[in-house]
């Protein structure tokens, strides 16, 4: 039993189908739970008022912006190391999701700061660095989407991630040098004593878990449909090789 | 190597090769800028090492896509591609000949332009130094990108959008040494982030520009 395995679409099929249904009935309920009880049953923050509870999206929807282009790094590599076709299908499922995602944590985010900061945009290093970030999944997925063959892509856009992905965490760095941050800190870190109160924390935990198994379910469900286009068109190329 | 870059520099400079565009280029939006923010001329010494910077970056961009597209056109970049020598050579010597025809004349260029905008004389230095130091940078990520679309036909739009954000931290370092510089602040470290930046491009990016140029002559 090894994860290579799942390298064979025949086997991730069958296998993600397989778990599909509790990943989304496991991710809705989460999510659900969550924001209610975060919307619900959290008290106001006695600075922020009501509007704090916008973090239940804000801080998972982050977190899988760049978790996902994460996760299509690893799969880029996967795909130039072992030429996993599987692998390289995920990467490109994953990036619409993870640009949705920054998007998400972009207007959040805008939406919150226009009352507490009394603006809806700063050029604060973690605003503009999730901008590039945007810029980056933009042009992925372009290249993804101007490339015929479908090998060509895959090898393209696996290389542009891997350069990119060097070049977004040195931009990342650069907007720190460049401008003083009106973003807080992270709200949850393993190693501060300071993180947001239980009364936050929990509700957002539960949030960030139903964002994670949200996000496997699309990507899994993205890749099936990818392997699945793939073979119509293999099939069809094979009718007109018979016709 | 030396044949290869002669031929390159001669293909430029000769007529057609569009030598000089880049500079045309860099000089027409730098004289744009008056006519959007307006003529007081403490704004615009404020904005000159940003404007000047970025005009550079623009210049550059545009002259991308000659970079390759003239040779996969007429098939020598097949050619070169089975010629003993690595591919990896041959990418560094295109993005050299694409600095020295594009990045040393906008470098040249930029202190008059300077005058222009009303830049701070002891900016002028600084804008020289961080130009010269950067627009290596902007050769290197850009020869990546040219190699990335080489093979498709509406390449250009698509090669600003990868490009750009790959410019992001060379701008910034950039600009930030020339506006520093400007307003007479110490410019040290992001001038060695610049020098930084540049150096890992040049000693890097040629791997992965050869890597997608494979790719796309396969």
């Amino acid at each position: 039993m090894s994860i290579w395995e799942y390298a064979n679409p025949k086997k991730f099929l069958a296998t993600t189908e397989k778990v599909m249904p509790a990943l989304w009935v496991s991710s809705a309920v989460l999510i659900t739970v969550g924001l209610v009880w975060g919307f619900f049953f959290t008290p106001d923050d006695y600075r922020q008022g009501s509007t704090v509870k916008i973090i239940f999206l804000h801080v998972p929807s982050a977190l899988m912006a760049i978790n996902a282009w994460f996760m299509m790094l690893v799969t880029s590599l996967v795909w130039v190391i072992r030429r996993h076709h599987v692998s390289a299908l995920a990467a490109r499922a994953a990036a619409p999701v993870g640009v949705v995602m920054t998007v998400i944590a972009l207007i959040t985010g805008a939406i919150w700061g226009q009352p507490m900061w009394g603006t809806w945009w700063a050029w604060d290093p973690r605003l503009t660095s999730f901008l590039v970030l945007f810029l980056f999944y933009l042009g992925y997925i372009a290249l993804w989407e101007a490339i015929d063959n479908p090998d060509t892509a895959a090898d393209l856009t696996s290389i542009l991630c891997l350069v990119g992905s060097v070049f977004a965490v040195l931009s990342r760095y650069a907007v720190n040098f460049w401008n003083q941050g009106l973003h807080q800190g992270a709200s949850l870190s393993l190693d501060e004593k300071e993180n947001v109160a239980d009364a936050f924390s929990n509700p957002l935990y539960v949030c960030m878990a139903g964002f994670v198994l949200l996000f496997l379910a699309l990507v899994f469900y993205r890749t099936g449909t990818e392997i699945r286009a793939r073979r119509i068109k293999a099939l069809m190329a094979r009718e007109r090789l018979e016709a | 190597m030396i044949a290869l870059l002669l031929r390159d520099l001669k293909l430029a400079f000769r007529a057609g090769g569009g030598f000089g565009l880049g500079l045309a280029f860099f000089l027409i939006v730098t004289v744009m800028v008056p006519f959007s923010v307006g003529p007081q001329s403490d704004l615009l010494s404020k904005i000159a090492p940003g404007v000047l910077w970025l005009g550079a970056l623009l210049a550059c961009l545009l002259s991308l896509d000659r970079l390759l597209a003239l040779d996969w056109e007429d098939g020598s970049l097949d050619l070169l591609a089975t010629a003993p020598l690595p591919l990896e050579s041959t990418v560094t010597i295109k993005a050299l000949a694409h600095w020295i025809t594009t990045g040393l004349p906008l470098v040249m260029a930029a202190p008059v332009l300077g005058v222009l905008l009303n830049l701070p004389v002891q900016g002028f230095q600084w804008l020289l130094i961080s130009l010269l130091l950067g627009t290596p940078a902007l050769s290197v990520i850009g020869t990546f990108g040219a190699a990335l679309t080489v093979g498709l036909k509406r390449g250009g739009l698509l090669m600003s959008l990868l490009v750009m954000p790959l410019y992001v931290p060379t701008l910034i370092f950039g600009s930030e040494v020339a506006r520093r510089g400007a307003e007479g602040m110490a410019v040290q470290t992001p001038m060695l982030l610049l020098a930084g930046i540049s150096a890992a491009s040049i000693a890097l990016l040629p791997f992965a520009s050869a890597a997608v140029l494979r790719v796309n002559l396969r």
